[in-house]
Formats: structure tokens, C-alpha cells, sequence
């Protein structure tokens, strides 16, 4: 029997350990949430300047190892991020730990079979076809609560009551993990979405609306972000924001295609979703969206490529647009200077 | 006024003897940035961004240098040579990050084999551009190959030779943008060469045999041009007394091969990070220590 480990981002552990548990019939050791104490711990063993997400999983799979983990599981995506696990491996064997790792994506793609072969290592007897149900459950998992997310997104910044839409998110996510077939999950959706849609809020018609792009991994871990939206929720201002799972699992690749086409910013990718923070700020210009804020950690070089792009977008609509890059030296009084700065100007722009 | 302009980094140390081949025998005038000085940097600095990495600011630099000197800046996209041969993000964005900054025409080309975009494409497709009919460029491209294979064969063999020589013998690993460039790489090399060591360079091996070998280092590595680098040190570790691992801070690629490398090769070491604040009295100073370092091995 193993006991699977995996960085978590966000809510996703939710839907990450449902799966794991269900199709593999494996033990999950759940990742303690991170803190300070894990990033100094990551960055104690990392190469000097490598991106911060590095940083955050390397320090999230050693407390996870000294929770009794020997199976740990990393993603990948389209820029070095495919390439972590292999170092990370090699600091964690030096560091005399004994596991197993299991990569599931490289070079921004995954390959059913090479999953397989993975699979195969943990659990040899798995059964095809009950985890092929269990993933299809996890996809439709993510996709509602990527959509509620949005939704509150949307209204938390105006609720009358303080807190009601936390609450009721975190009883919804426990229901969540506890479902036992497509159906019920449905059902449970619907229900939810309708007290969501039925909490009180009070939304003025001049009310900000600011549009969070970036690098996806500082966008879907509120800590890396140093909680970058509920700061903005807490100024009554109205979020969007594009990624989340369910776009770069599902959506993300038919989109690019049809926007590189003919698109007088960019001609090809740039690698991650670099170009889809071209297409997301220009989409937020036309939308009426008030401002833009730019979110990456330090070093993310396919967000750095697109940089100028982007600027020249935002200009082009005459949007402003704000960057962040954080590391884990940044200091939460600064990004809030230069938050509550941002907003103030939003303001003015608003009234004139 | 000549008609392209090819900047003097980052995709001219892969492919600039091409590109001046298949000009030159299309007749076709072309100038090519000198080599980076203190004012093409500070040029390229300017309009960059500042967390770009430093071969990046420096070819924005001879961009910058080109932009009113030419008609056309040559700046190409290289993205992959087939699946697991990826090259760095960097390079998928050039054409981008040029097309944005400057406000000049681009000749632009695609390599991108998993798309079926290859080279041979791209130069016809340039060709055509530039009012030249398929037999001249076809004629061009093919002179173009046949030299710069020629030539590689010629450098490779040279680089072969050196593993015999009687000096201490240091491995160079880095990408040629770096250790060709006058700036970056130029002086630690000149300093090497003054020093009387025998210079080996990581990218002049064979690239066929040099990738594969990286397979011992890094099974999953997949960019094409970190795994040339540090195949090349599998090859030659039994002949060489040193290795100097030079990259441009911050570089993507590097800042994680570098360091899986590093914690599994048992030879001496230095690992040098350019950037642009580097002086090179202090990267002199650690030149000389390594130096004494492995020539004192040798004489125990």
C-alpha cells in the first residue's frame, strides 16, 4: 500500500484526492497547508533562481514526507515546470529520503499512456474503466466548482452579510469530496448554485471591476499570491479571472488556436499561457474592465516574454495595467502600498 | 542602406553561418551586428524588460543597434525539433518581443517540427520574400547546409583533437550565445586561452551523440539545447581536468539543468553566473583560484 502525496494549489486537493482515492484505491497523505515555515524550508534546498513555485512544492513535498509519504505526485506544464520533478527528485535523494515520484505531465502535455505506466506503478491492479469514471467525475468536479468560483468571484466583494459565501463554499467542497456517482454530484451542484445565487448582495453600478491574468501557478495558490483576491474582494471591487483547471485542462488549446490566428499582438505562442494572458487582456479591454493586475513569480520567463505584449495591449485600450512578481522576500506591506495605490487611481479614473 | 540585418546573438551562434551562406550565394547584402560592446548592452537594457535574462536583453541591445541601419531585422522562432527537443521559452517569444518593442519589418521564420515547420521552409519562404525564384533558393539553401556541416565536422574534429592536448583541460557548458558573445563569455574564455588551459567547448561536439548521451545525466530532460551541453560532459569527463558551466542570470533552462548536473558529476566544478552587473575582476579572481585548483591536482 502506498501513501500518495501531492503539492496541493488551491481547492484542487479536493477533487485531486478524490480521484486518487477512488480509482487507485490508495492511501492520500493530505499536504499541510503552506506557510512561511514551507517556503524557507523549499528555498533552503533550491537553486538560486529558480521560479517560486519550485520553491513552494519542493517545500510542501518535504512536510510531506516527514507526514510518512513514500509516493509523491508533480505536474508539469509547458515552460521548465515539466522539469522540476526530475531535480526535485535528485534534492530530496540527497536529502535521504526514500520515495517514489510520479510525474504526470511534460512539456505541457500528457500522454495517456505514459499515465498509465505510471499508474501501473502504484497500483498494478487498478481497474480501467472505474478510474476512467472516477476521472470523468473529477473533470465535472472541477468544472463546477471552477464556475462557482466565478460566481463568487463575481459578488463576495458585495455581500451583505460578511462570510456567507466562504461558509457555504467550504460546506459545498466537504459535500463534494463525499459524492458517490455523476448524478449525485449534479444534484448537489444545482442545489448549490441556487443558495449561492440566493445569498444577499449589494452591487453599486459604479463599482470596480479589475481582471487578475498571470502565471498559473501564483494564480491558483492563494499563499503564493499573498491572497491577492480576497484583499481585492475586501475593497468592493468585482473580480475576474481566467484561469483555473478546468480552462487549462479543457479549453485552453481550442481557444489559443482560433486566437493566434490573424491576431495583429501575437503570432505564436509563447510558451505556458503567456499568450493566453495576451488574449485574457484583451478580452478584459473590451469588456469594460477597469484595470488589469499582472501576477507571476519572480523569474517566470514565458510571463516575462509576453510582458511587453500585454503592456502594448493595455496602452492600445488605454487600460491600466499593474505587475507583480512575487517572491518569497516580497513583503505583504509593499504589494498592499501599491494595491491600495492602484485602486485609488482606478477611483479617480472611474469619477472623472 | 543593406537590405537584412542580423543581430550578432542568441539564434546568429546556431545558424548565422547559414543565413550568411544562403545570402551570400543568393546575393542578397546583409550586415551583421558587430560584437556586443558595453553600448549595444546598455542599448539592449534599456527597451528590455528587467527580468529578462541576459541574452535576451543583449540581443534586444543589437536589435536596437540595427533598427535604422537595414530593411528587413532576420529574427526567426524556434520552438521545437520534434517531440522532447524542446528549446526555451525565450526563443518561442523573440519574434513577439521584437515585433512589440521595435517598429521595424521582420523577416520571420518557424521552426517548429512537431507542426511540420522545418528550416528548409522557413529559408524558402524568405527566399521567396525577398523576390528570389525556387531554383536559386534551392541552389542557396542546399550550398548553405552542405558548408555548415562541413564546418561543424571541421569544429568537431578540432574540439576531438584538443581532448589529447598536454594543458589542463576545462569543458566549457554553455550555450554558445554565451560563450561566443564578446561581453558574456568572451573574456573568461580569453582569460582561459591567456592562462595557457585548453579550451573545450560543449556545443561543438557532435550534437547527435552529445544529445543522446545526456540520457545518463537527465533521462526527461527535454530542451534540445541544455541536453547537447551537458551530454557533451558524459563524453569527454574522462579526459578533461575541469568543467565551467557559464549562464546568463536568469536563465530557465540552466538555473535547473545546471544544478541536477552539478549534484551528480563528481569532477571539479565552477559554475559562473553572468549578469549585468558582473565585473570581471571578481569572476578573474575565481578564474585563477579554479585554476590553481585543478593544475595542483595535476602536479600531486
Amino acid at each position: 500500500m502506498h501513501n500518495i502525496s501531492f503539492p496541493q494549489m488551491g481547492d484542487y486537493y479536493i477533487p485531486a484526492e478524490y480521484l486518487m482515492s477512488h480509482a487507485l484505491n490508495a492511501k492520500i497523505i493530505k499536504a499541510p497547508k503552506i506557510t512561511t515555515k514551507t517556503i524557507e524550508l523549499g528555498s533552503k534546498y533550491s537553486p538560486e533562481f529558480v521560479c517560486t513555485p519550485f520553491k513552494y512544492t519542493l517545500g510542501t513535498m518535504i512536510e510531506c514526507l516527514d507526514k510518512g509519504a513514500d509516493t509523491l505526485i508533480q505536474m508539469g506544464g509547458g515552460c521548465r515546470y515539466g522539469y522540476y520533478y526530475e531535480l526535485q527528485e535528485k534534492i530530496l535523494k540527497d536529502l535521504n529520503y526514500e520515495f517514489n515520484m510520479i510525474n504526470l505531465v511534460t512539456e505541457g502535455k500528457m500522454r495517456i499512456t505514459r499515465i498509465h505506466k505510471m499508474i501501473k506503478q502504484i497500483n498494478p491492479k487498478y481497474n480501467k474503466i472505474k478510474a476512467l469514471y472516477y476521472t470523468f467525475i473529477t473533470l465535472k468536479m472541477i468544472k463546477y466548482m471552477d464556475k462557482i468560483d466565478d460566481y463568487i468571484r463575481q459578488n463576495i466583494g458585495f455581500e451583505v452579510n460578511k462570510g456567507s459565501f466562504e461558509k457555504l463554499k467550504s460546506e459545498m467542497l466537504i459535500k463534494f469530496s463525499k459524492v458517490k456517482s455523476y448524478h449525485e454530484l449534479k444534484v448537489l451542484y444545482r442545489n448549490y448554485k441556487k443558495r449561492f445565487e440566493n445569498i444577499k448582495v449589494y452591487k453599486p453600478d459604479n463599482r470596480l471591476k479589475i481582471g487578475i491574468i498571470g502565471e498559473l501557478y501564483t494564480i491558483m495558490e492563494p499563499f503564493s499570491n499573498y491572497f491577492l483576491e480576497k484583499e481585492l474582494a475586501s475593497h468592493n471591487i468585482e473580480i475576474k479571472r481566467f484561469t483555473n483547471v478546468d480552462y487549462l485542462f479543457l479549453r485552453k488549446k481550442r481557444r489559443m488556436k482560433k486566437y493566434l490566428k490573424n491576431n495583429k499582438y501575437i503570432k505564436y505562442s509563447c510558451g505556458a499561457d503567456a499568450s493566453d494572458n495576451v488574449a485574457n487582456t484583451e478580452y478584459l479591454c473590451e469588456n469594460g474592465y477597469d484595470g488589469i493586475i499582472h501576477i507571476k513569480s519572480s523569474f517566470c520567463t514565458p510571463e516575462i516574454g509576453a510582458m511587453p505584449t500585454i503592456n502594448k495591449v493595455a496602452s492600445a485600450y488605454d487600460v491600466p495595467i499593474i505587475y507583480f512578481s512575487f517572491d518569497m522576500q516580497s513583503s505583504e506591506t509593499g504589494i498592499k502600498t501599491r494595491l491600495e495605490a492602484f485602486y485609488d487611481m482606478l477611483e479617480m479614473r472611474k469619477k472623472k | 542602406m543593406d537590405k537584412i540585418g542580423i543581430p550578432r546573438s542568441l539564434f546568429y551562434y546556431y545558424y548565422g553561418d547559414i543565413w550568411k551562406t544562403f545570402f551570400d550565394s543568393l546575393n542578397i547584402p546583409y550586415i551583421v551586428s558587430p560584437n556586443t560592446s558595453k553600448e549595444i548592452m546598455d542599448r539592449g537594457i534599456r527597451v528590455s524588460n528587467d527580468e529578462m535574462c541576459l541574452a535576451l536583453k543583449n540581443y534586444l541591445g543589437h536589435v536596437d543597434y540595427l533598427k535604422d541601419k537595414c530593411q528587413y531585422i532576420l529574427v526567426p522562432r524556434i520552438c521545437n525539433y520534434k517531440v522532447n527537443n524542446q528549446s526555451c521559452t525565450n526563443f518561442w517569444a523573440a519574434y513577439d518581443i521584437v515585433n512589440t518593442l521595435f517598429d521595424i519589418d521582420i523577416l520571420n521564420y518557424n521552426v517548429d517540427l512537431e507542426k511540420g515547420e522545418t528550416l528548409k521552409k522557413g529559408l524558402y519562404k524568405i527566399g521567396k520574400k525577398l523576390g528570389k525564384n525556387n531554383m536559386e533558393i534551392k541552389k542557396a539553401y542546399r550550398k548553405a547546409i552542405y558548408e555548415y556541416d562541413l564546418k561543424r565536422k571541421k569544429n568537431a574534429q578540432i574540439n576531438l583533437s584538443k581532448l589529447n592536448s598536454k594543458k589542463t583541460k576545462i569543458l566549457i557548458v554553455s550555450h554558445p550565445y554565451n560563450t561566443y558573445d564578446s561581453t558574456i563569455g568572451g573574456d573568461i574564455i580569453k582569460y582561459l586561452i591567456k592562462e595557457n588551459a585548453e579550451v573545450i567547448y560543449s556545443d561543438k561536439f557532435d550534437e547527435k551523440i552529445t544529445s543522446k548521451l545526456s540520457e545518463k545525466l537527465s533521462k526527461n530532460l527535454y530542451f534540445k539545447y541544455s541536453k547537447e551541453s551537458i551530454g557533451s560532459i558524459i563524453y569527454a569527463k574522462d579526459k578533461i581536468d575541469g568543467i565551467i558551466f557559464i549562464s546568463s542570470f536568469p536563465c530557465a533552462p540552466d538555473s535547473l539543468v545546471n544544478e541536477l548536473v552539478m549534484r551528480k558529476i563528481k569532477k571539479p566544478h565552477l559554475n559562473l553566473i553572468i549578469d549585468n552587473n558582473s565585473t570581471f575582476t571578481g569572476i578573474e579572481t575565481r578564474l585563477e583560484s579554479f585554476l590553481d585548483v585543478l593544475r595542483g591536482n595535476i602536479h600531486a
